[in-house]
């Protein structure tokens, strides 16, 4: 033990010590921790602080390397900016809820052994759950408990694959795991769980929506990024999660393009962009890493702008399908801009931080010699740019006049979200400082003309696709449009089809499993409960039957068993 | 001089406390005399615990007869472990009954109460201590027969019913033991436990010898509650006084556990048990039923009590898992968690104690919004809640470890994902509680209450710290009942 704090632990107490609080302290310590947990893990020093034994075993909890501490920065910036946004809300749990989330983040960050990261693991599921609920509403409730289940069955394989580990290697580092041993397996798959990747993916979407117009911006930073954390540091170079990776990123797209709930277009979203981290994680060479790593970065800042203001739009109009909404730019000029500054970075436009993050991944993939993943990744940038650049600012800001006139938010919304925008630019601009944290060396120049170029081809045509598909993705949108366009539009419209298609068996498998689920369930109650044939008080005479029944067994078993 | 003595005088101090409370027919009296036998039992068994720590044992004839003619008291470091279990248990549970039995039960019978609760636990020592076949029967009739009463003390009238089919059960238990004793004794002249391990092996008919194996397992099962003998569990400790289902549930199935690991490990051999015989199949079989049966009917439960009852016989079935793997691994977790489960259910079952006191009752259906009106009590559930799930940092992950390793160990991935699997369900069932206490407002009812006494949280408190400190550093537990699983696997043959 030294007398180095740990920044993740500092951020949990400062959650439970927020709970009682009220006004001014409140404010005071929701902003100072988080601010001090920025400054504590800047002040890191490398290697391992605390050593222990658990079981036996030593351990670390506390453990610094240059990708830890990215990690850990940026979740504690993202506590800051969080809680920054988050002030003027009235729930007493959310705050607290969300700083024991952030502070178990950056806990499994700075665990260099595979207990830690498990014990942080559930912290964190109690957290965002706490967060989810928070939002009062009996729709989040029901999301919140769907939520739970999910990361508490994760927790369960990931247990298995931890303890497996353990019991094979007899060392509890966490390090580079190869998929050799059931155990191995399990713990890849606790991990994928939380990234939001298939099977499960749908419970990123379904969740996080249902918080309440803070929550989903903490929601949106800690679990999947901690994910693609974790698989950097476990998985990297595991060619399977190149395919786990594409399939995210187009089930996001799809997803997303369909949706009318203007947050839930943007969780859709985040599958999709971790998508993109997970695929260069699973390309493993350096410079995908390294990309990996700084696209998390970064899209924890652009996705959190987005989502402060979608987020900000909730607050003030209360509505959030974009059916309803429309024309705010007129008297919410702020959030227009600095929601189009999020559209524009998850984008990759030039001049923004996920041009400078994005690029590197595709750059990988083309140096790896992966046309297809190249191709794809392509492809994807373009739907990321139709689905989350144009489409969530287009019918939330511009599109039709909803008749809606509410003012910008106020200043504590605004100023976080001018934080965040200026981080944006800033990182976009100015990315050697970003570059300087990655886990490798970089050698990477994201402006040259070729990049640019080729960026603004794709975001440029994409961007017309956008609007050519206009009336598909709305109905009651009409835009006049030339008859050459009409050749064009068939392809785009059979995909859409076919979009709607999958969704459609998708939502209709799910729904049948669940109500089997539910079905079981309510059986199970019915036996169990205090009158069912399980749980109801027994006569003696039943229970006596048992023991005869027991006994016989025993001694009949026992004589044909005879050795 | 006098701590020679300490094997038998920790069970001649509460039984000869027990006539004396009798005998003076004063509720205060009984109390201050039932503290101080608990206090002395838990003093001179940590001693004891100590002394054995490095591998010894403690031989004690009774009256300078030598053993194996002579009664022996016999401590190893597994009897210890589980006599320090006792020993803590009681000290708690008897600070915690001066305001509950105040509550619960009529004033004019507060001595009987604390004079049968002397009796159970030496009743229960001795069972622990006791080197000697015969010797355990006695002991578990006195522990028995007191424990019965105790459950009658409920104020419930359904107590009674509970504490008959206790005692049919009960009975029933006993006597198939003391068959299997006497067969034993039969076939190998001796009830002396360590003398009869060294003659079984000659034994040259087989057969009475499965039979005394049948009869102890069965008899051993029942009074461990182990499914699908545990019916008589629920009803008996949902509606006996708080104090008495927290004293039980803490003690009284881990000793009858204990009594079967001393069976099927020292006198028959787990060789025999294990390896010529699939005990081990069956016992996981049986474990595995429990641990999603009786926690799913946990999850169904009105009355809170009873819902902690289910998921104490789903807990069984992780300690009995843990026995059924016959290894090092598997032993140190299921007797880790004799003590793991007996601190969070004995806590658990004092604070529904808490909730009865200021409710009046402990249905789920009542408790709606009851964390504002008792926001200690209701965060002390869901802390020992925790350990039930068994989450990082509390004394249940550490069971749920050692489990997972030995099923590892046993090459069985299946068996590793049963006792996580199986926390699942006691997240349900927790949760029950957590959604009416916290997430829903407050009932008229509920708001007029206030904080449970003192008298009743510190106690409860106490082993919620055990809870937590023995989750995050097990160094102590898990050492004892390493060395436990050694005495064990020592005469493995």
């Amino acid at each position: 033990m030294t007398e180095v704090l740990h920044p993740g632990l500092l951020l949990v107490a400062a959650g439970l010590a927020l709970a009682p609080l009220k006004g001014t302290a409140r404010a005071a310590v929701a902003l100072v921790v988080p601010a001090a947990a920025v400054a504590l893990v800047l002040a890191l020093p490398d290697g391992v602080v605390w050593r222990g034994t658990f079981l036996g075993y030593p351990v670390t909890p506390f453990a610094v390397d240059r990708l830890s501490r990215m990690f850990a920065l940026v979740f504690a910036v993202m506590a800051f900016g969080g809680a920054l946004f988050a002030l003027r809300q009235e729930s007493r749990v959310e705050l607290p809820a969300a700083f024991v989330y952030a502070g178990s983040a950056i806990g499994v960050t700075l665990a260099g052994d595979l207990v830690t990261v498990f014990a942080f693991w559930e912290l964190m599921a109690v957290g965002s759950t706490l967060v989810i609920w928070s939002a009062g509403t009996a729709a989040a409730y029901r999301a919140s408990m769907r939520y739970a289940m999910v990361h508490l069955a994760g927790g369960v394989v990931l247990m298995a694959g931890v303890v497996g580990h353990v019991a094979m290697t007899g060392s509890t580092a966490f390090e580079r795991l190869a998929l050799d041993s059931p155990a191995h397996w399990c713990i890849l798959a606790g991990f994928l769980v939380n990234a939001g990747a298939p099977p499960l993916s749908a419970w990123l979407p379904d969740a996080y929506p249902e918080a309440s117009w803070s929550g989903t911006v903490f929601l949106s930073a800690f679990t999947t990024k901690t994910a693609v954390y974790v698989l950097l540091r476990g998985f990297p170079g595991t060619e399977l999660l190149i395919f786990v990776g594409l399939f995210m990123v187009f089930y996001g797209i799809v997803y997303a393009l369909l949706e009318n709930d203007m947050r839930r277009i943007l969780a859709y979203s985040i599958v999709n962009q971790v998508g993109f981290m997970v695929v260069g994680i699973g390309i493993g060479s350096q410079m995908s890493l390294n990309g990996a790593a700084a696209h998390a970065f970064t899209h924890i800042l652009y996705k959190a702008l987005l989502l402060m203001s979608a987020g900000a739009v909730l607050y003030e109009t209360g509505r959030r399908k974009c059916t309803d909404l429309g024309g705010l730019f007129r008297t919410m000029p702020l959030t227009m801009v600095c929601g189009t500054i999020g559209a524009l970075s998850i984008s990759s436009f030039p001049l923004t931080s996920g041009f400078v993050s994005k690029s590197m991944i595709s750059q990988a993939a083309a140096d790896g010699h992966l046309t297809a993943v190249w191709l794809l990744l392509a492809a994807a940038s373009a739907g990321v740019f139709l689905h989350a650049g144009i489409k969530f600012p287009w019918f939330v800001f511009f599109q039709k006049d909803s008749g809606l006139r509410p003012p910008d938010p106020p200043w504590s919304q605004r100023l976080a979200m001018l934080l965040f925008a200026a981080l944006c630019i800033g990182l976009g601009v100015f990315y050697q400082p970003l570059y300087r944290l990655l886990p490798y060396p970089v050698d990477y120049v994201p402006y040259t003309g070729y990049h640019v170029v080729e960026m603004l081809q794709l975001l440029l045509f994409s961007g017309l696709a956008f609007f050519a598909l206009l009336p598909l993705l709305k109905r009651t949108l009409t835009i006049t449009l030339d008859t050459d366009w009409f050749w064009r539009r068939l392809g785009p419209a059979a995909a859409v089809v076919l979009a709607r298609a999958i969704s459609r068996a998708d939502r209709g498998a799910r729904g049948a499993t669940l109500g089997a689920l539910r079905a079981g369930v309510r059986a199970t109650g019915r036996l169990m409960s205090e009158r069912g044939g399980l749980g109801r008080t027994t006569s003696t005479a039943t229970m006596v039957l048992w023991v005869a029944v027991l006994l016989t067994a025993y001694l009949v078993f026992y004589y044909v068993r005879q050795p | 001089m006098i701590s020679a003595h300490l094997p038998v005088l920790q069970v001649v101090v509460p039984l000869v406390a027990a006539p004396l409370i009798v005998l003076l027919r004063r509720g205060l009296v009984g109390y201050v005399l039932a503290m101080a036998a608990s206090a002395f039992v838990a003093g001179s068994a940590l001693s004891l615990l100590a002394d054995v720590w490095h591998g010894g044992v403690i031989s004690y004839a009774i009256g300078n007869w030598p053993p194996p003619w002579g009664i022996e008291y016999r401590i190893d470091a597994a009897n210890a472990f589980v006599l320090a279990l006792l020993g803590v248990i009681a000290v708690v549970v008897a600070a915690y009954a001066r305001r509950s039995v105040a509550a619960e039960v009529p004033a004019e019978q507060h001595y009987l109460f604390y004079a049968m609760y002397c009796l159970c636990l030496a009743g229960l020592v001795g069972i622990t201590v006791t080197g000697d076949a015969f010797n355990v029967f006695v002991f578990l009739e006195i522990s028995s027969l007191s424990s019965y009463v105790l459950i009658a003390f409920g104020r419930d009238r359904r107590a009674l019913l509970a504490s008959y089919q206790y005692l049919i059960l009960g009975t029933i238990g006993a006597t198939f033991i003391v068959i299997g004793v006497g067969l034993l004794y039969m076939m190998t002249g001796t009830l002396n436990i360590a003398d009869m391990a060294a003659r079984i092996g000659a034994v040259e008919a087989r057969r009475p010898v499965l039979a005394a194996l049948a009869f102890l397992t069965v008899g051993i099962s029942l009074k461990a509650a182990l499914f699908p003998l545990h019916l008589w569990l629920p009803g008996a400790y949902a509606f006996a006084p708080s104090a008495v289902s927290a004293f039980l549930a803490a003690t009284a199935t881990k000793v009858s556990l204990y009594v079967l690991l001393r069976f099927y490990f020292t006198v028959f051999g787990a060789t025999f048990v294990f390896d010529a015989l699939p005990m081990g199949g069956v016992l996981i079989a049986l474990s595995v039923a429990a641990m999603f049966v009786a926690s799913a009917t946990a999850v169904f439960q009105a009355d809170f009590k009873k819902l902690l009852a289910y998921s104490s016989l789903g807990q069984i079935g992780y300690i009995t898992l843990g026995i059924g793997f016959a290894s090092k691994a598997g032993l140190t977790g299921g007797v880790v968690h004799l003590f793991n489960h007996a601190v969070t259910k004995g806590a658990l079952f004092m604070l529904a104690g808490a909730v009865a006191l200021r409710l009046g009752s402990v249905r789920l259906d009542r408790m709606d919004g009851l964390a504002k009106a008792m926001p200690l009590t209701c965060a002390g559930i869901v802390l020992g809640g925790l350990s039930l799930i068994g989450v990082p940092g509390t004394a249940g992950f550490v069971t749920k470890w050692y489990l997972v390793l030995a099923a590892l160990e046993a090459g069985s991935w299946t068996l590793a994902f049963v006792p996580v699997a199986s926390s699942l369900l006691a997240v349900a069932y927790v949760w029950r509680f957590v959604e009416v206490a916290y997430f829903r407002p407050p009932s008229a009812e509920v708001a007029r209450l206030s904080e449970a006494p003192p008298g009743l949280l510190l106690p409860a408190g106490a082993l919620l710290v055990a809870v937590v400190y023995f989750g995050i550093d097990p160094s102590l537990t898990v050492g004892a009942a390493a060395r436990a699983a050694d005495a064990l696997l020592a005469g493995i043959r």
